[in-house]
Order: structure tokens, then C-alpha cells, then sequence
């Protein structure tokens, strides 16, 4: 009986993550942009069963021609179907930016929390290499680590975490140091908790909200980076239908075949909008100080 | 006498503080020298101004401060530089309900969390079911329904939450509580409720209490014996009705005559005192009360006054009673 009223209360309990949700469904804009991504996942997952035409299949045939009833992005120089090739794009995109913007959350969020937590020299160390790393503009510092590296997609990624790292690990560091402090961490302590429970089960939680923010919001930038990295030729290699590469070889055609370079530049756009737009939807939803 | 359950001697907690850049870094003494011994089902209650270290000296007690110096046993058992590990069986025989209820609760976690935590930390119970049965017989023994346990904390009082507080400190089964102003932050009629909670359950359990308060009334109602400090250091240490009958150092009789008197003709005499609180940075030479002292001697600004006891259960740090 009485494990009946517990579950009974249990429904109209206010968790914390009710309440975001019943926040976040208010954030119109970020809904919207959420489905997008949503469709977006999906295309990913799907994108190459259901293209009406092959990424490298060549029609000569039809080459450079404007958008219409069988290709509605048109084609490119090749009489590949522009179309195609961008929801295919979608999946690398995607990929680029949620794995490389993973590897820099993950990095950053335990470099954040040693240092805030021990401080010190651990941390004036992680904190001086994260202010080099902020003192090269994204782009500039993305360049250098695939100049080092060498070009490709890997490497891409690989540089992209490089540079989103530091920003997360400012972050936590300053959630950690706040919390480090506070009456409950202390009870953890009290309680005889190791550093790990109380870093992980005390400190991170809190940073949890201002994580998610930031790293939706670092998929957009990283997502465009990637993209620059490819646009420059220091990313993907053709054929592969990256949408920074399609924009990078459109430009030559610009003048007389602009959907080569605007359907990408769109689907580079649209994509990097939608995130940005989560990402505020989210802040708002996970600012305690904003109620309603 | 028995062998004390707490022992602490010349007990010392500083913080170092720097002056700008090139300034010596100096010391706040906030706990100087502090010795007393507590025994087993008592309950002693430190009481003090803002600022004198009663809360610095608690925290200290249970190491969430690192002291200075000076030396605490527990059971016996000298606890001094034990690292955390070392620590952790100590944890379990004493533990801490904290001032602020609002602020001691992690606003993450449910109520079952939150009382769970310390079963799982020291393995006391294991799998689902087991904990929910102890947490729900913790929650039942601190006077909240069955049904709070899956709730949060910001959908309690702050009552509630200070019965979360002590409910959390009970799970370990300690032998003693240090309780850091466990309701000044209450409002009147909800600090009764949770003192008659606590002097329940020090029965029930037999506990042993450190009862840190600034409200000398809430002191006497709890305590058995009462520590008045003032700027790091004990002033007068003394039986509760010795001391609050006969309040021998000046400072213990200022404060008494600071209680007021629930009868509105009644008059008295108060003693008040001139200035504020010295800096604990830059304490007065002598006894650190001098300065504010209506009965101060010339000794008193040389010589720091040693123990007297006066009578057995009844001792006072003053120049007056040589």
C-alpha cells in the first residue's frame, strides 16, 4: 500500500527535467528547430537509400543544369544531382560536427572540473594551455592543426575538438569553482564521498544545463568550420559530397550556374541556424533565473 | 569519568590572508587554541557573536576546514592528519547537520538520493530495495511522510528540509552530531519543533550533540553544558545552569543580560558593551576581550588568562578569579 501512494506521488513530482520540458515546449523557435534537426538525423540515417540518384553517378548528358522536375537542386559539372549529393552531405556534416564537438565537450569537461576542483598548478597549467588556444582565432588554429596533421576528414575532426575544448573547459571551471565551495558539496565531504562522487554526482550535475547550451551551440560553429576547412581544401576530398567541398567547387561556376554554390551554402546556413537556435531555446529553458 | 567520546586540544584553525601584493600574508586566528572534552550522551553547546569561530571550529572537528594545529580525538583515537581515506570510518561516528537547509541539499537530487547517499558511501545497504527501506525508516524517524522521498528539495520548507538535513546525518548511525546552527535559520515555532526532534532522537539513539548557536535561549534549552566563545577561544566552559545562573567571565554576563525577559515590567540591568568585535587579523594582546572589558585590569592587557575552574563542571579564562 504504501509503495502505491509512493508511486502515485511520483506522477505530479516536479523533477528537474519536467520542468525543463515543460519550459523548453514554450520555446517556440527551438521547437521548430529541433524538428529541423530532428529531419536532419533522420536524412542522415536514410539519405543514401532514398536519393533519387547515385553521389557520383555521372550524367553528361545533363550537366550544370538549373533546378527542376528530376533535379531539384539541378546538377553540377559532371551531371551529378546536386540534390543527392547534399542529403548525403548531411550525414558527414552532422557527423563532423556532434563527433568533434563530443571529443571537445568530454575533453574540456573533465580538464574543467580537475582544474576547478584541485587547482593549483594542474589548473594554472590546463588554464594558461586553454588561454593559448584562445588567443588564435577558431579558423586560424583549425588551419594549424591540419597543416600539422595533414588534410582529411579525421583530421578535421580532430581539429575541431582541439579548438571547441578550451571554451568547455572555462566553462565547467567556473561552475566547478562555484560549486566547489557550496554547503551541499560540503555535506558530500561530511559524509565521507571521494572526490570522483562528489565531482561527478555533485559538481557535474549542476554544470550539466551550461554543457548542453554550449554544446549545441558549438555544433553550428564547428559544423561551419568543418565546412571552411573543406571549402579550403584542407577537408574533405572530392568526390565526396561534403557541402563546404560543393560550395568550394560551385564558386568556379558562379557566374553562370549559381544553384551549385547556393543549395549548399543554404543547407550549410539552414543547419547551422537550426542549432544556434536550439542552443538559445535550450539556455532559456535551463536558466533557473528565467522562470517562465 | 569515562573516557571522553570527543577530546580536542589546543585546537587551532587559521586562514591565511594575503595584503595586496607585496604585504606580509598574515593570519585570521579564527579558532586559537580551543581545548574541551565532551562525553558520551551529552550535549554541548557552543555559543558566541558572529565571527568568534564556533562554526569555523565545527567544520574543523570534522576536517571540512583543514586546523592548524592541536589535536582531536575521537573515541580515543587521534584523528589529526588523517588523510580522507583514513577519514572515512571517522565520518561514520561523526557527523554534521548544517545551518543553512536551503543551501546543504543538493537541489539535484530527490530526497531518497540525498539519504541514500551515505548508506551507499559507506556500503550499509545494498540494492534497491534495502536502501528504499532504510531511507523510508530514516524519513519516518525524522517526522516526514513516507510519500516526500521521491520530492525535491525546493518543494520543502525550510523545516522539512533541516528534518532532510538531520534525517541524511542519522543514516551512518553516528555516535555524535556537531550541529552548526542547525535553526537559525528557522523561523520560531518551526526551530521548537526541530530542537524537540533533535532531543528525541538524541534519546532514541543515544546521541551526543555539539550544539553551535548564536540564540543563548535555544542553548539552554538543549544544551547540558555550554562554551561561550569569543574572538577563537573559549571565554567560560560550565555546567548549563552553573553558568547561566552564575555567569562569572564578563563577556558570558553581557551576553546573559542581552536575553530578554518575556514580561515587560520587568527591569534589568544590562551590561553593554562598547565597540565592536576586534579583528580576528590583528587580535588584542592579553586577554582578547580587554579591549571591550567594563571590568578590565592591567594585567589583562599583558597576560592571556589561563584555565580557572572554579568549581568542579564550572571553568572561566578570566584575571578575576586568581
Amino acid at each position: 500500500m504504501e509503495n502505491e501512494k509512493i508511486k502515485a506521488e511520483a506522477d505530479d513530482i516536479r523533477t528537474p527535467f519536467k520542468e525543463f520540458i515543460r519550459k523548453f515546449k514554450k520555446q517556440k523557435t527551438a521547437l521548430v528547430a529541433f524538428a529541423f534537426i530532428i529531419l536532419l538525423v533522420v536524412i542522415a540515417f536514410i539519405s543514401y537509400s532514398v536519393v533519387p540518384y547515385g553521389i557520383n553517378e555521372y550524367d553528361y548528358n545533363a550537366i550544370m543544369q538549373g533546378p527542376s522536375a528530376q533535379h531539384w537542386f539541378g546538377t553540377d559539372e559532371f551531371g551529378r544531382d546536386l540534390f543527392s549529393r547534399i542529403l548525403c552531405g548531411t550525414r558527414i556534416s552532422l557527423s563532423v560536427g556532434l563527433l568533434s564537438v563530443t571529443i571537445g565537450a568530454v575533453l574540456g569537461t573533465i580538464l574543467g572540473l580537475l582544474g576547478g576542483y584541485y587547482g593549483g598548478i594542474l589548473d594554472s597549467i590546463i588554464m594558461r594551455i586553454c588561454d593559448v588556444l584562445f588567443a588564435f582565432p577558431g579558423i586560424i588554429l583549425a588551419i594549424a592543426i591540419v597543416a600539422i596533421l595533414g588534410s582529411g576528414l579525421y583530421n578535421v575532426v580532430i581539429a575541431v575538438a582541439v579548438f571547441s575544448t578550451p571554451t568547455f573547459a572555462r566553462l565547467v571551471r567556473s561552475t566547478t569553482l562555484s560549486y566547489k565551495n557550496s554547503v551541499f558539496v560540503q555535506a558530500a565531504q561530511n559524509l565521507g564521498a571521494s572526490d570522483a562522487r562528489i565531482l561527478f554526482q555533485h559538481i557535474l550535475p549542476a554544470a550539466i544545463p551550461n554543457i548542453i547550451v554550449q554544446y549545441t551551440m558549438s555544433i553550428g560553429n564547428s559544423i561551419l568550420t568543418a565546412s571552411s576547412l573543406s571549402f579550403l581544401g584542407l577537408g574533405a576530398k572530392p568526390p565526396t559530397p561534403e557541402w563546404g567541398l560543393l560550395l568550394s567547387n560551385g564558386r568556379n561556376y558562379m557566374m553562370s550556374s549559381w544553384h551549385i554554390t547556393l543549395f549548399p551554402g543554404i543547407a550549410i546556413f539552414l543547419t547551422v541556424l537550426a542549432f544556434n537556435l536550439l542552443g538559445d531555446g535550450l539556455r532559456d529553458a535551463l536558466d533557473p533565473k528565467l522562470s517562465d | 569519568m569515562s573516557e571522553p567520546i570527543l577530546k580536542v586540544e589546543d585546537f587551532q584553525v587559521y586562514y591565511k590572508v594575503h595584503n595586496g601584493l607585496l604585504g606580509k600574508p598574515g593570519y585570521v586566528k579564527a579558532v586559537d587554541g580551543v581545548s574541551f572534552e565532551i562525553q558520551k550522551g551529552e550535549v554541548f553547546g557552543i555559543v558566541g557573536e558572529s565571527g568568534c569561530g564556533k562554526s569555523t571550529l565545527g567544520k574543523a572537528i570534522c576536517k571540512l576546514i583543514e586546523p592548524t594545529g592541536g589535536k582531536v580525538f575521537f573515541k580515543g583515537e587521534e584523528i589529526e592528519g588523517y588523510n580522507s581515506k583514513q577519514m572515512r570510518p571517522v565520518r561514520k561516528g561523526i557527523q554534521m547537520v548544517f545551518q543553512d537547509p536551503y543551501a546543504s541539499l543538493n537541489p539535484r537530487m530527490s530526497v531518497r538520493d540525498i539519504i541514500a547517499e551515505p548508506l551507499i558511501i559507506h556500503g550499509l545497504a545494498s540494492g534497491k530495495k534495502e536502501i528504499d527501506e532504510k531511507v523510508i525508516d530514516l524519513v519516518r524517524k525524522v517526522g516526514l511522510d513516507v510519500y516526500h522521498v521521491n520530492r525535491y528539495p525546493h518543494e520543502f520548507s525550510g523545516g522539512q528540509r533541516q528534518r532532510i538535513g538531520i534525517a541524511r546525518a542519522l543514516a551512518v548511525q553516528p555516535e555524535l552530531i556537531i550541529a552548526d546552527e542547525p535553526v537559525s535559520a528557522l523561523d520560531v515555532s518551526i526551530q521548537s519543533q526541530v530542537l524537540n526532534l533533535m532531543n528525541n532522537l538524541k534519546k532514541e539513539l543515544n546521541l551526543t550533540y555539539i550544539f553551535i548557536a548564536h540564540d543563548l535561549s535555544v542553548v539552554e534549552h538543549i544544551s547540558d553544558r555550554v562554551g561561550v566563545m569569543y574572538l577563537g577561544n573559549f571565554v567560560e566552559i560550565g555546567d548549563k545552569r552553573k553558568l547561566y545562573d552564575n555567569p562569572c567571565h564578563p563577556y558570558t554576563q553581557a551576553l546573559l543580560s542581552a536575553v530578554p525577559i518575556p514580561d515587560p515590567k520587568a527591569k534589568k540591568e544590562r551590561i553593554i558593551l562598547e565597540g565592536s568585535i576586534p579583528s580576528a587579523l590583528n587580535p588584542p594582546s592579553g586577554c582578547k576581550f580587554h579591549t571591550r572589558c567594563p571590568k578590565c585590569m592591567e594585567i589583562c592587557k599583558q597576560k592571556v588568562p589561563e584555565k580557572t575552574v572554579l568549581e568542579e563542571g564550572h571553568e572561566v579564562y578570566c584575571h578575576l578569579y586568581k
